[in-house]
C-alpha cells in the first residue's frame, strides 16, 4: 500500500510498538474496544470513522475489502504511517504519490460502502458527523451543507449538466481535484520526531 | 489634462494654506490676513458710525482644522491622480510617488520661503500609526500567523538583535577608523542608531507588499516580522536612550533588558486583549442601537494603543492583538452593515494615513535639518543591506530544520529583498534629543536615506523581481464549503490520531483551546442563538449570503452569479433529493418558464375556483378575498400534521434505510416537515422556487400555491406530503395503521373545501414527474 513511501524510522516504529502494547493490553492484536477507551477521543465528532479506518483492509493491504475484527502491530504502523511527513529532497512524481495515497485514506474514510464513490448519503453522514455536536440546528443544516457541497463537486468536476443527468457521486479523481488548493502532503502529519513516549495519554 | 489640473489644483492648495503643523508658526499669520473691505470689529472710532461688518475675515480660529483637512484633500487627490496613470502606477510603487509629491511640495513651500512642516513624531505615533496597525490587526490572516509564528517570532527578535548589533557595532568601528569627524560617537550612540534603523517597517513593507501580490507564506513571514519587531524596537531603543545619558552598561542591565522585553512584549498583548475582550463583550448587547456598533471597535481599539503606550509597553502589539481578538467575537453579533462600516472605515483611514506618512517623510527630507557624511551614510547603507542578508540566510538556516515546509532560497531572497525601512526609523530619530546625541541630524541624513533607497529601489525593483523569479504568487481561489468541510475533518482526524498515539501535540492542544473558546468564551461574548453556532454553519451562512448578496447585485434570476453552480442543480445529484428550503432560485429562464408552464395547465382544473391569478408573476395577492379563511385552514392543517407527524416519526425523518423506492420516496416527501411548516408560515406571497427532481412528484413548492387564492390539486398533496403524498398513499396504505387513515381523512375533506378536483387531480401524477 505505498508503504516505501511512507516510511517511519527506527526510533518512531520503537515509539509505535510501546503505545500499541499499552492500548491493547498486551496482547498481540488490537480491538476496536481498545481504541475505544482512549478518553482523549471521547470528545472527538469523527471518532468511530478515525476507529474504523483502523480496522479498514483497504489502508493495509493492496486490494483489501472489509474491515477486520482485529489488527497487528504491522496494520497499525501502516495506518500510521500516512500521517508522516513528506521527506524534504523528494521529486514532483514522489510527491505526487504520496499526495494520492493521502488523500485515498482520506476518500476511504468517507467512502463506508467502499464503491468507489462518495454518494450523497455519505457525504450527508460525513457532515452530520462533523456537525455531530451542535444539536438540532447541527443536523437540520448538515443536509443543506452537504447538498451544497455535492452540487459544488459535480459542477467543478462534470460541468454543464443537462436537467436528467444524475451525478452518482464524488468518485476519487473528482476527490483529488477539489481538494486541489489544500496543501495535504504537508497539512496531514503529526509530529512524530517530537514524540515523547512519557507523555501518554491514559 | 488631468495632470495640469492636478498640479494647479496643488499649487493652490500650497498656496491658500499655511501648513504649519510642526513647531514652527512662522510668519504664517501675517502673510494670510489680506485687507478686506471692512477691517473686524476692533477699531472702533468714537465718531463715527462703522457699518455692520457683512463679510470679514477670520482664519486663526480655523487654522488647525482648515490645515489638516488640506493636507488630507492634497493627500487624497494625489492618490486619485495616481490612478488616473496606470501606466506610471505599474512601474513605480504608491509609495515612491508620494514621496516624490511630498519633495516636490517641501521644495515648493521653501521656494515660497515657508517652512515646511516636519512630520512631527507625536502626530505620527499618535494619529497616522494607529489606523494602519488596526486595519492590519483586524484583517490579519490567523491561521497562518499562528502556523508560522515560531518563523516570525524568530526572525523579529532574533533577526532585529542581530541587524541592531551588527550594524550598530561595525558602525563604531568605521567611525573610529574614519577620521576626526566621526571619532566621538560612542558605541551607545552607534548601537541605538544601529536598533533604530534596523527594525522593517510595517508601513513600508504593506505598501509595497499589497502591490505584489505574493503568496500568502512569504506576506505572512514579512509582515508578522515587521508588526512583532516593533517590542524589541521598543526596548533597545529605551534601553540605549536610558544608558546613553549614563554612560556604561552592565550585564545587570543586559539581565533587566531582556526582562523589560517580555513585559513589553507580553504587556502590550495582555493589554490589547483585555480591551478586544471588553470590545466583544459590549457587542453583545448592541443589537438595538446598531448605529455605534463600529464606533466601539474602533474606540476600544485606540484605547488599548494609548493604554500601552502610556506605560510604555509595545503599543502595536496591543492593537494587533485587540483587533484580532475581536474580531471573530463582535462579527458574530455585529450587523452585516457594521461590520462592512468597520472594514470600510478601517482601509479608509489606514489609507490616508499611509499616503500622508509618505508625503511627509518627503515634505520633512525638504525640511529637515540635514547633515551628510559620505562616509557615515554610505557605510550604514552597506551594513544594512549586508546585516540583513547575513541574518535571513543564518536563521532560515535554523528554522528549516523545525519547519515541514521548508523556506526555499527564493523565498530567503524575497524576505531579505522585503526588509524595508520606513516612517518609523525616521520618527525615532527624530525624536532624539540633540543634547545627547550631538550627531542627529546626522543620524536623520543616514536614516532618510537609507529609507530612501529601501523605499525607491527595493520597492521598484522588487515586482519584476518577483516575476523573473517566479516567485508564487497569491491565489485568488475563493474558499469553498468542500475545503472548509475537508479541512475541518482533517482537523479533527488529525487530533484523533494524535489521540492515539498518546501524542499531545500541536492539534491536540489547538482542539482544547477551539473546545474552551466555545464552551466558555462564546457563551459570555456572543450575544443570543449565535454562541453555539458551529463553525461550519457559521461559514456557510456567509457564503450563502454572500451567494445571495451577489445574486440581488447581478439584477434577479435571470443573469446569474459565478458563485452560483449553475451548470448544475439539485436534480442532478439527488433524483430523490428533499427539497430545500432555499430562497435561492437556482433555474435558468427555460426551466422556470417550463414550471409555470406546468403549473398553468395543472391550475386550469380549478381555474373556475381563481377569481384573480396573475400567471405571469406566480405571486400571490394576499389582499385576495377569503385569504383569512385559507389561513385558518391552514392553521388547521398544521396541527392535524404536526400530530401525524407525532405518530409515524419514521416517515418523517429520514432514515437511511434502503427500502423499497416507493417507501423511500414517500419517506423523503414527507421530509419537507421541517421545511413544510416553515414555508407555509412565512413565504406567502413568494414563489420558492425549488428544485426537485424529475422523479419525485413531490410539489415542492406547490406550498407556496396555498397561498394563492383558490389552490390547486397540488395543495392537497403538499399539505399531504407532511404525512404522504395522496398518490403514495395509496401504496403506503398498506403499511399504515387504519389511524392514521382516519386522520388524513379530516385533512383530505378540508382538501377538498379548497379544492374541487382533489384526488383526482392527481392522477397523472404518478405515470408523469412533476417537472420533466
Amino acid at each position: 500500500m505505498g508503504l516505501e513511501q511512507n516510511y517511519v524510522s527506527l526510533e518512531q516504529i520503537s515509539l509505535l510498538h510501546n503505545r500499541f502494547k499499552q492500548l491493547s493490553q498486551n496482547e498481540e492484536t488490537l480491538r476496536r474496544d481498545d481504541l475505544k477507551t482512549i478518553q482523549d477521543l471521547e470528545s472527538n465528532p469523527i471518532r468511530s470513522q478515525i476507529i474504523e479506518a483502523f480496522f479498514d483492509s483497504r489502508n493495509f493491504q493492496k486490494d483489501g475489502v472489509g474491515s477486520v475484527e482485529e489488527i497487528g502491530f504491522e496494520e497499525f504502523l501502516t495506518v500510521m504511517s500516512y500521517f508522516r511527513a513528506p521527506p524534504q529532497h523528494i521529486t514532483e512524481e514522489q510527491r505526487e504519490k504520496i499526495r494520492r495515497s493521502k488523500l485515498r485514506f482520506l476518500f476511504n474514510m468517507h467512502d463506508t460502502d467502499n464503491d468507489g464513490t462518495i454518494t450523497l448519503e455519505e457525504y450527508r453522514h460525513v457532515v452530520e458527523e462533523l456537525l455531530s455536536r451542535s444539536g438540532a440546528l447541527g443536523r437540520e443544516t448538515a443536509k443543506g451543507i452537504a447538498d451544497a457541497a455535492m452540487l459544488e463537486v459535480a459542477s467543478i468536476s462534470v460541468g454543464p449538466m443537462a436537467p436528467d443527468d444524475f451525478y452518482e457521486g464524488i468518485t476519487f479523481e473528482h476527490f483529488l481535484k477539489i481538494l486541489n488548493g489544500v496543501e495535504i502532503e504537508t497539512n496531514m502529519h503529526i509530529r512524530f520526531l517530537n514524540m515523547d513516549a512519557t507523555v501518554l495519554c491514559k | 489634462m488631468e495632470l495640469k489640473m492636478f498640479i494647479l489644483v496643488l499649487g493652490l492648495l500650497v498656496g491658500s494654506g499655511s501648513p504649519d503643523i510642526g513647531p514652527n508658526q512662522g510668519k504664517c499669520s501675517d502673510s494670510l490676513d489680506p485687507g478686506p473691505q471692512n477691517q473686524g470689529n476692533h477699531t472702533l472710532t468714537p465718531h463715527s458710525k462703522k457699518n455692520f461688518p457683512v463679510l470679514s475675515f477670520g482664519y486663526d480660529h480655523v487654522r488647525l482644522p482648515f490645515e489638516i483637512s488640506l493636507w488630507v484633500l492634497l493627500a487624497s487627490l494625489m492618490k486619485l491622480g495616481f490612478h488616473m496613470m496606470p501606466r506610471l502606477s505599474s512601474i513605480v510603487p504608491e509609495s515612491c510617488l508620494l514621496i516624490v509629491v511630498g519633495l516636490l511640495v517641501g521644495g515648493l513651500m521653501k521656494l515660497v520661503a515657508e517652512v515646511p512642516p516636519v512630520l512631527e513624531s507625536k502626530i505620527f505615533f499618535l494619529y497616522l500609526l494607529p489606523p494602519i496597525i488596526l486595519d492590519a490587526g483586524y484583517f490579519m490572516p490567523i491561521r497562518q500567523f499562528t502556523e508560522n509564528l515560531g518563523t516570525i517570532l524568530m526572525f523579529a527578535v532574533v533577526g532585529t538583535l542581530w541587524n541592531a548589533f551588527f550594524v550598530g557595532g561595525l558602525l563604531y568601528g568605521v567611525c573610529q577608523f574614519e577620521g576626526h569627524r566621526l571619532v566621538n560617537v560612542d558605541l551607545l550612540s552607534c548601537l541605538l542608531f544601529g536598533s533604530i534603523i534596523s527594525a522593517v517597517d510595517p508601513v513600508a513593507v504593506l505598501a509595497v507588499f499589497e502591490e505584489i501580490h505574493i503568496n500568502e507564506l512569504l506576506h505572512i513571514l514579512v509582515f508578522g516580522e515587521s508588526l512583532l519587531n516593533d517590542a524589541v524596537t521598543v526596548v533597545l531603543y529605551h534601553l540605549f536612550e536610558e544608558f546613553s545619558s549614563v554612560g556604561t552598561i552592565t550585564v545587570m542591565d543586559v539581565f533587566l533588558g531582556v526582562v523589560c522585553f517580555l513585559v513589553v512584549s507580553l504587556g502590550g498583548i495582555v493589554v490589547g486583549a483585555i480591551y478586544g475582550l471588553l470590545a466583544a463583550f459590549t457587542s453583545r448587547f448592541t443589537s438595538h442601537t446598531r448605529v455605534i456598533e463600529p464606533l466601539f471597535v474602533f474606540v476600544y481599539s485606540y484605547m488599548a494603543y494609548l493604554s500601552a503606550e502610556v506605560f510604555h509597553l509595545s503599543g502595536i502589539m496591543a492593537l494587533i492583538a485587540c483587533g484580532a481578538v475581536t474580531r471573530p467575537y463582535v462579527e458574530a453579533n455585529i450587523s452585516h452593515k457594521s461590520h462592512t462600516t468597520i472594514k470600510y472605515f478601517l482601509k479608509m483611514w489606514s489609507s490616508v494615513s499611509e499616503t500622508l506618512i509618505f508625503i511627509f517623510l518627503g515634505v520633512s527630507t525638504v525640511a529637515g535639518p540635514h547633515e551628510w557624511n559620505w562616509i557615515f551614510v554610505v557605510a550604514t547603507l552597506i551594513l544594512c543591506l549586508v546585516a540583513r542578508v547575513l541574518g535571513v540566510v543564518g536563521l532560515t538556516f535554523v528554522i528549516n530544520k523545525f519547519r515541514i515546509v521548508k523556506l526555499t532560497s527564493k523565498d530567503q531572497f524575497i524576505i531579505a529583498y522585503g526588509g524595508l525601512r520606513g516612517a518609523i526609523a525616521f520618527s525615532l530619530v527624530y525624536l532624539l534629543n540633540t543634547d545627547h546625541f550631538p550627531k542627529r541630524n546626522m543620524f536623520l541624513t543616514a536614516i532618510i536615506t537609507v529609507i530612501f533607497f529601501t523605499v525607491f529601489v527595493q520597492g521598484m525593483t522588487i515586482r519584476p523581481l518577483v516575476d523573473l523569479l517566479a516567485v508564487k504568487k497569491k491565489q485568488e481561489t475563493k474558499r469553498s464549503i468542500n475545503e472548509e468541510i475537508h479541512t475541518q475533518f482533517l482537523d479533527h482526524l488529525l487530533t484523533g490520531i494524535e489521540g492515539i498515539c498518546g501524542h499531545y501535540g500541536h492539534h491536540h492542544w489547538k482542539d482544547k483551546l477551539n473546545r474552551f473558546n466555545k464552551k466558555y468564551v462564546k457563551k459570555c461574548l456572543i450575544a443570543g442563538e449565535r454562541s453555539k453556532e458551529p463553525q461550519l454553519i457559521a461559514f456557510y451562512h456567509k457564503m450563502e449570503m454572500k451567494q445571495a448578496i451577489e445574486l440581488v447585485e447581478s439584477g434577479g434570476g435571470s443573469k446569474l452569479p459565478s458563485a452560483v453552480p449553475s451548470t448544475v442543480s439539485m436534480q442532478n445529484i439527488q433524483p430523490k433529493k428533499p427539497p430545500q428550503d432555499r430562497a435561492l432560485p437556482q433555474l435558468s429562464k427555460a426551466r422556470e418558464e417550463e414550471i409555470r408552464k406546468i403549473l398553468r395547465t395543472n391550475l386550469q382544473k380549478t381555474r373556475q375556483r381563481l377569481r384573480s391569478y396573475n400567471r405571469h408573476t406566480l405571486i400571490a395577492d394576499p389582499y385576495e378575498d377569503g385569504w383569512n379563511e385559507i389561513l385558518i385552514k391552514r392553521k388547521r392543517m398544521m396541527e392535524l400534521e404536526k400530530k401525524i407527524s407525532q405518530m409515524n416519526n419514521y416517515l418523517t425523518v429520514p432514515a437511511p434505510a434502503p427500502d423499497s423506492p416507493t417507501i423511500a420516496r414517500a419517506r423523503l416527501a414527507s421530509d419537507p416537515q421541517a421545511w413544510g411548516l416553515k414555508s407555509l408560515t412565512e413565504s406567502i406571497p413568494t414563489i420558492k422556487v425549488d428544485l426537485a427532481s424529475p422523479q419525485s412528484p413531490e410539489s415542492f413548492n406547490m406550498v407556496d400555491e396555498i397561498g394563492k387564492k383558490g389552490s390547486q390539486p397540488k395543495v392537497s398533496e403538499e399539505e399531504d406530503g407532511l404525512t404522504m403524498k395522496v398518490p403514495s398513499t395509496t401504496k403506503l396504505r398498506k403499511d399504515k395503521t387504519a389511524n392514521e387513515d382516519d386522520d388524513k381523512e379530516p385533512q383530505q375533506r378540508l382538501m377538498r373545501c379548497l379544492s374541487d378536483p382533489g384526488p383526482a387531480g392527481e392522477e397523472d401524477d404518478e405515470d408523469e414527474p412533476f417537472l420533466h
